[in-house]
């Protein structure tokens, strides 16, 4: 019985680190259900052990991998468009809490565009999505100096098939941990 | 009758390869119909020619003068404006044909042109080529030329020939003995690895550029096709490159504190124009190759990219999305006088200047579909030459009558492959251009020094 505990929370483990590659993991939304803090599995021979913090689902705090699954990495756009929808402002107010949380994480903000422009345009539009993005984090509270932006255009989508869902999920902005 | 005898040099690039074209004898009848394809209206029935195999004594000759002939036939038919007559319909020999054509023989077979031609390996290791235009109809010559070179250099020599017939048919100056720089793609469209690679504007003499290690996009020739401006992600930092072609050194054009990118060479090639972004505003700028001294033209919350010179260098067009959406606009060089000049509907983009100065050839997107197309540079006369759920990046032939683009048709996993392809003026006659991988954003070169 008390196996079959110990079992769960390293699956659950398991799964959160399977999901921590950043862009092509789809939209990753918080999906942290806290499934308890994982205390390292029983380790409690050695005199000093390495203690780092666990961020809920059990990664590291300011890690990638905690931004991905806890907080969200990455807002959509609409259609041309760089304005922040209500979900993109409530996901960005997350990631300006989760900065002030780890003072020692600086970012990159990836503006990205759908296939259905024209390159060069889709540059600047990819962009415009970054900085608005960046502006967003800066008024709450962000120092500028933690945050560069960089724009990908149409070049890296994260679903390449030619249809509104992919082309909804392309349009958007990915911050990395640098 | 006159006699017109001219002496052309060409000088290829290799320092010590001069090639020598000597125009033979030229005559022309004021007695007979000028041969010529008018290449400015509609579809064209393309002009039956005979070409046999250019004759060659010797081995290495004959197989260099079996090649010459093929190219010089390939590029021809290509240009939708010759039928190449099937060689099985000859009557009169190849061998005899030194001599002189036999015109009933060639007008039997309703020839309307004949290109006699011969190789040979000169003692000195010099390749001669000769060849004659012949008018089968007048039985006259219209064009001779004589080259000396490398035998290595035959492509060429095939390439210049080609360019000379074009010329005296067409009246227009031949696009032939041009390369094309273009973005080779190659792996899933999710991480896709882009090489700028170079060829000759038949495919021949492919090699890549760069390695792919960096995302790279947008190359543009120099007007001596010496020099590529283009975008490299070098170290994650999307900045516009110059690349050498001979040397393989790339140098960043300057150090801006946003991103540089939509670059192109001013015709004299002493400026290079591109967009910056900056605070997630684009606008446009010309560096001073020189003095690397930056100018601004456009400062307006807008974005402002895809500039390009008129070919006199004293107007730039552009896109912008100023007025709401993204539409075409023409400016003085200093960035004054900013005028709209599209008014269709839909979204203008990438607006190219034609060499010869009469077009500017652009993207629209309209209806969930894009365009290749043309206006005049006050906006009047818009045509479109060609369509697909994607196609973008229209570049210029030299003599400003052929557009190069690339189209991806809808993607289903893995993403769109996009090709690149060659259209006339005319909307007619849209051919593929081969390439080993997929490719996009082709740029035609200028005419060959």
């Amino acid at each position: 019985m008390h196996w079959k505990i110990l079992v769960t929370v390293i699956a659950g483990l398991a799964l959160g680190a399977c999901e921590t590659t950043s862009d092509n993991a789809g939209s990753a939304q918080g999906g942290g259900s806290a499934t308890g803090q994982g205390s390292s599995s029983g380790g409690s021979g050695s005199s000093s052990p390495q203690v780092s913090s666990l961020a809920p689902g059990g990664v590291p705090a300011g890690s990638q991998e905690d931004l991905v699954t806890n907080i969200g990495d990455r807002v959509f756009f609409g259609l041309d468009s760089v304005s922040l929808s209500a979900e993109a402002r409530a996901t960005l107010e997350k990631q300006a809490e989760w900065l002030r949380r780890n003072q020692g994480v600086t970012i990159t903000i990836a503006g990205h565009a759908d296939e259905r422009g024209t390159r060069e345009y889709n540059l600047a539009l990819g962009d415009r999505r970054a900085t608005a993005v960046r502006d967003y984090l800066v008024a709450l509270g962000l120092d500028q100096n933690r945050v560069k932006t960089v724009s990908y255009g149409k070049e890296r989508p994260v679903d390449a098939r030619s249809a509104e869902d992919a082309w909804s999920k392309n349009r958007r902005s990915v911050t990395t941990v640098n | 009758m006159r006699n017109i005898k001219r002496v052309t040099r060409y000088r290829i690039s290799l320092p010590l390869v001069a090639l020598s074209a000597l125009f033979l004898l030229s005559i022309a009848s004021p007695t007979h119909a000028e041969l010529k394809v008018d290449i400015t209206s509609g579809k064209i029935e393309p002009l039956p020619i005979a070409l046999p195999d250019f004759f060659g004594n010797g081995a290495q000759a004959h197989t260099l003068g079996r090649d010459i002939a093929a190219v010089v036939s390939a590029n021809l038919e290509r240009s939708g404006l010759f039928r190449l007559i099937d060689r099985k319909a000859f009557i009169q020999a190849r061998s005899s044909l030194r001599i002189r054509p036999k015109f009933p023989s060639w007008r039997q077979i309703n020839a309307q042109a004949l290109v006699v031609g011969s190789t040979e390996v000169r003692p000195n290791g010099q390749l001669r080529v000769e060849f004659r235009l012949w008018d089968v109809f007048a039985g006259q010559q219209l064009v001779g030329l004589r080259t000396d070179t490398e035998p290595q250099n035959w492509r060429r020599v095939a390439h210049i020939i080609a360019d000379a017939i074009y010329k005296r048919i067409t009246g227009e100056q031949g696009y032939f003995d041009t390369r094309v720089v273009y973005v080779a793609e190659s792996g899933p469209a999710e991480k896709r690895v882009k090489r700028l690679a170079i060829m000759d504007q038949d495919g021949a003499n492919h090699r890549y550029l760069t390695s792919g290690a960096e995302l790279v996009l947008t190359p543009r020739f120099s007007p001596t096709a010496q020099e590529i401006t283009y975008l490299e992600y070098r170290g994650g930092r999307p900045r516009v490159y110059i690349f050498n072609i001979d040397t393989g050194q790339r140098e960043a054009l300057g150090d801006f504190p946003g991103m540089t990118f939509a670059p192109r060479f001013s015709p004299s090639g002493k400026r290079v124009i591109m967009s910056m972004a900056q605070d997630g505003n684009s606008d446009i700028f010309v560096m001073d190759l020189p003095t690397r001294r930056v100018s601004r033209l456009t400062s307006h919350p807008s974005i402002d990219t895809s500039p390009s010179f008129s070919p006199d260098g004293r107007r730039v067009v552009f896109n912008s999305d100023r007025g709401g959406r993204q539409q075409i606009y023409v400016m003085d060089s200093d960035g004054g006088n900013p005028k709209r000049i599209s008014f269709g509907n839909g979204r203008y983009a990438t607006p190219v200047w034609s060499p010869r100065g009469d077009l500017i050839a652009f993207t629209k997107i309209t209806q969930g579909e894009f365009f290749i197309g043309v206006m005049r540079p006050n906006g009047g006369g818009e045509r479109l030459l060609a369509k697909g759920f994607l196609v973008e990046g229209p570049t210029w032939s030299p003599n400003g009558r052929v557009l190069m683009f690339f189209r991806q048709a809808r993607a289903g996993a893995g993403g769109g492959k996009p090709k690149l392809y060659s259209v006339d003026l005319t909307g007619f006659n849209e051919r593929e251009i081969r390439t080993p991988t997929a490719g996009s954003d082709p740029a035609w070169s200028p005419p060959k020094r």
